[in-house]
């Protein structure tokens, strides 16, 4: 058993995890944050994406013992005060989803693609978001989601029609 | 799917790592990345008793030049590397590559280290390690031995490293004027991993390829050369007639891996394309 300190969304957590526990199912079972989604379990999905210490990496590929003492940052820990990150905003204003399975984690990679690249193109977009699979929309109102947030983190006034 | 349990050490340093495989013997494993090892273990196909994690050492880190040699860090990540400005104006090969290896998670993850020990048949950075004809440093408990690229890839996952070895360090030679490399790859559209990679090297002196290297990646069990491509193009112009004539044995003499993506027949057309395409751009490269 691994004893681990991980701070999640802002809130420290110490546990003991078995030595194989996944980040995802840490996440999910141990701290019951179910946003973030187990998909293929392969990491090719991309439903399981999170912010380990800025950086969105696979949470069905990753170790909880590799995670003692990182910082961890779900599609939880996104909004704040109970108002949208730009990011949900864009995807609920832009129609960036139908069933939603996906979206958890093309949210949290888009969060890092923005860090990276305040101003992307919609090929930098897709590009940045290869690691996501979605297979309701078709990827393009994703990419009008990631513009309408990228565009408001900007400061410039936006809507669902000029995204 | 869960792994197989296991303990878990977070190593802090090359002599802990070392010391831990020896203790352990074939019980153990380093996780590096984890990207390739842990679907494995997922599946049971690799149950060690202890896993080793190389991740948070810091002497595995750091990427410089000195002389004609590019070093870098075992423990560098893929992404590290694609956005390092060092290895962009040293080997721009090396950046180009491992910017288009997966996604950008597991750029996030993947080690050039662990890249090149674990040598999965379908990698993409075996291809332009062994083009460039690159050596790896490895520690083992009576010290540092060396490992040239020509020797390193032995069979399917397969390489020259003894167990009780861990490689500190990828070095590739920086490229000069007149020289020139590309890495061109078909991807496997889900995974990004090659379905056929192709890298090439040349060097052009006074416009004739007086040196090239080039090696294939993904069509086989493991990464190798294509020395009658190699022969055929040294002393012609480079153009686009003797590409074409020095591709027309690319793949002849391999072996080839057929699966539910390609089959070998097919790979064996692409080895062709691709290496064409990896030469036409790194001659070109050459001349710029």
């Amino acid at each position: 058993m691994a004893k681990i300190t991980v701070t999640v969304n802002g809130s420290t957590h110490t546990s003991t995890v078995e030595d194989r526990t996944l980040l995802v199912n840490f996440l999910r079972e141990q701290l019951n944050l179910t946003g973030t989604h187990v998909g293929c379990d392969t990491s090719q999905c991309g439903a399981c994406v999170v912010l380990v210490d800025g950086k969105s990496v696979k949470s069905c590929t990753t170790l909880a013992a590799r995670c003692d003492g990182a910082s961890v940052t779900t599609i939880e820990g996104l909004s704040t005060d109970g108002s949208m990150h730009p990011l949900q905003e864009g995807f609920w204003e832009c129609h960036g989803l139908q069933c939603g399975y996906c979206t958890p984690g093309m949210i949290m990679a888009a969060t890092d693609l923005l860090t990276q690249n305040p101003n992307p193109t919609d090929e930098e977009i897709r590009h940045g978001l290869e690691g996501n699979l979605c297979r309701c929309t078709g990827y393009h109102n994703i990419v009008r989601s990631v513009q309408y947030a990228a565009a408001k983190m900007r400061g410039e006034v936006v809507s669902s029609q000029n995204a | 799917m869960i792994p197989a349990a296991f303990e878990y050490v977070k190593a802090s340093s090359v002599a802990q790592v070392i010391a831990l495989l020896n203790q352990h013997g074939e019980d153990a494993k380093v996780i590096a990345g984890g990207h390739s090892l842990l679907p494995a273990m997922k599946l049971r196909l690799s149950q060690p008793a202890v896993l080793i994690d190389i991740a948070a050492v810091s002497e595995l880190k750091g990427i410089k030049t000195n002389g004609g040699t590019l070093t870098i860090g075992a423990g560098e990540t893929y992404h590290a590397i694609a956005t390092s400005n060092t290895v962009k104006n040293a080997c721009p090969v090396i950046a180009a590559c491992t910017g288009q290896i997966g996604d950008i998670q597991v750029r996030n993850a993947g080690t050039i280290g662990g890249a090149l020990a674990h040598a999965d048949p379908a990698a993409d950075l075996t291809a332009v390690f062994l083009a460039l004809g690159g050596t790896v440093t490895v520690q083992n408990a009576g010290g540092t031995r060396t490992i040239a690229a020509d020797d390193m890839f032995v069979s399917m996952l397969m390489t020259a490293l003894d167990s009780g070895e861990l490689i500190t360090a990828v070095n590739v030679p920086v490229l000069s004027k007149g020289q020139g490399a590309s890495y061109a790859k078909l991807k496997h559209p889900a995974s990004r991993y090659a379905i056929v990679g192709v890298a090439a090297v040349v060097t052009v002196s006074n416009g004739v390829v007086s040196a090239c290297r080039v090696a294939v990646t993904g069509a086989g069990p493991q990464a190798v050369r294509q020395p009658s491509v190699e022969k055929a193009l040294i002393g012609t112009s480079g153009d686009a007639a003797a590409i074409k004539a020095a591709c027309a044995s690319a793949g002849a003499d391999m072996e080839y891996l057929g699966d539910i993506h390609a089959s070998e027949e097919y790979r064996r057309a692409m080895v062709k394309v691709y290496a064409a395409r990896a030469l036409t751009d790194a001659i070109a490269a050459a001349r710029a």
